[in-house]
């Protein structure tokens, strides 16, 4: 399941009621992203996050189905929010259900990877200059390069 | 006259082209993404900064990622924007 929301997600319950009946499954993992305080002179006050409607729903639902072409997955489940975050806010939740560890943890592993380059977010930053787009990196590159 | 292209820019695009989105008619000369986005910055100044460096720029059509040569079509949603930085 896909949701892109503005609104907070609780963890806990995500988690629960993505098992929730089903007693085949052996395993849920998850990864829950933060807005981080990078510190140092920035000043960074927040994030703002904007997305592109209807492709962002797109891109998350085509790469949720190819992690379940990957690996036997019982559920799974992307959260990913928008609008002005601080840090300590939760940004994005992926989490995965399956009989065994592996297929979950290692699909995971895969949607965040994956989302984090394909997925049509852009971050801006609240500094005391103004807004400043984050740029995207070559380790996030790299890290999606490792699954083709 | 054949329908016009939805043209939508986002993030530091947006900032630079000044719009959220437009719809324009497509020139006769323009049949892909390279085509297009050279005819765009010849429409003034704002454009011609925004989409100075190729290699920081992203083109989705109708929803899809695609790379200079693909064609672009009257009716087509054509978004441009940076590299995405979600997650």
């Amino acid at each position: 399941m896909i949701r892109v929301q503005r609104e907070d997600f609780d963890t806990g319950k995500e988690l629960e009621r993505l098992s929730a009946g089903d007693h085949t499954i052996g395993g849920v993992a998850s990864f829950v992203g933060l807005v981080r305080d990078l510190g140092g002179p920035d000043q960074v006050s927040a994030l703002s996050l904007e997305h592109y409607p209807g492709m962002t729903e797109k891109k998350l639902a085509e790469i949720e189905a190819e992690a379940n072409r990957r690996w036997p997955l019982s559920a799974s489940l992307v959260i990913h929010r928008y609008g002005r975050l601080e840090p300590g806010d939760r940004i994005v939740l992926v989490a995965t259900a399956s009989p065994h560890r592996e297929a979950a943890l290692a699909a995971c592993h895969f949607l965040i990877d994956w989302l984090k380059t394909d997925a049509p977010f852009w971050k801006s930053e609240e500094t005391p200059e103004g807004e400043r787009w984050v740029e995207a990196c070559a380790e996030d590159d790299a890290a999606t390069r490792r699954w083709r | 006259m054949s329908a016009p292209v939805k043209l939508l820019y986002f993030a530091w695009l947006r900032a630079r082209v000044g719009q959220v989105e437009e719809e324009v008619p497509l020139p006769a000369e323009v049949h892909d993404v390279a085509g297009l986005l050279d005819w765009l910055r010849g429409r003034g100044p704002n454009y011609a900064e925004a989409l100075r460096d190729l290699s920081v720029i992203r083109v989705a059509v109708n929803q899809n990622y695609v790379g200079n040569e693909h064609p672009v079509h009257p009716g087509d949603e054509i978004a441009i924007f940076p590299p995405v930085t979600g997650g």
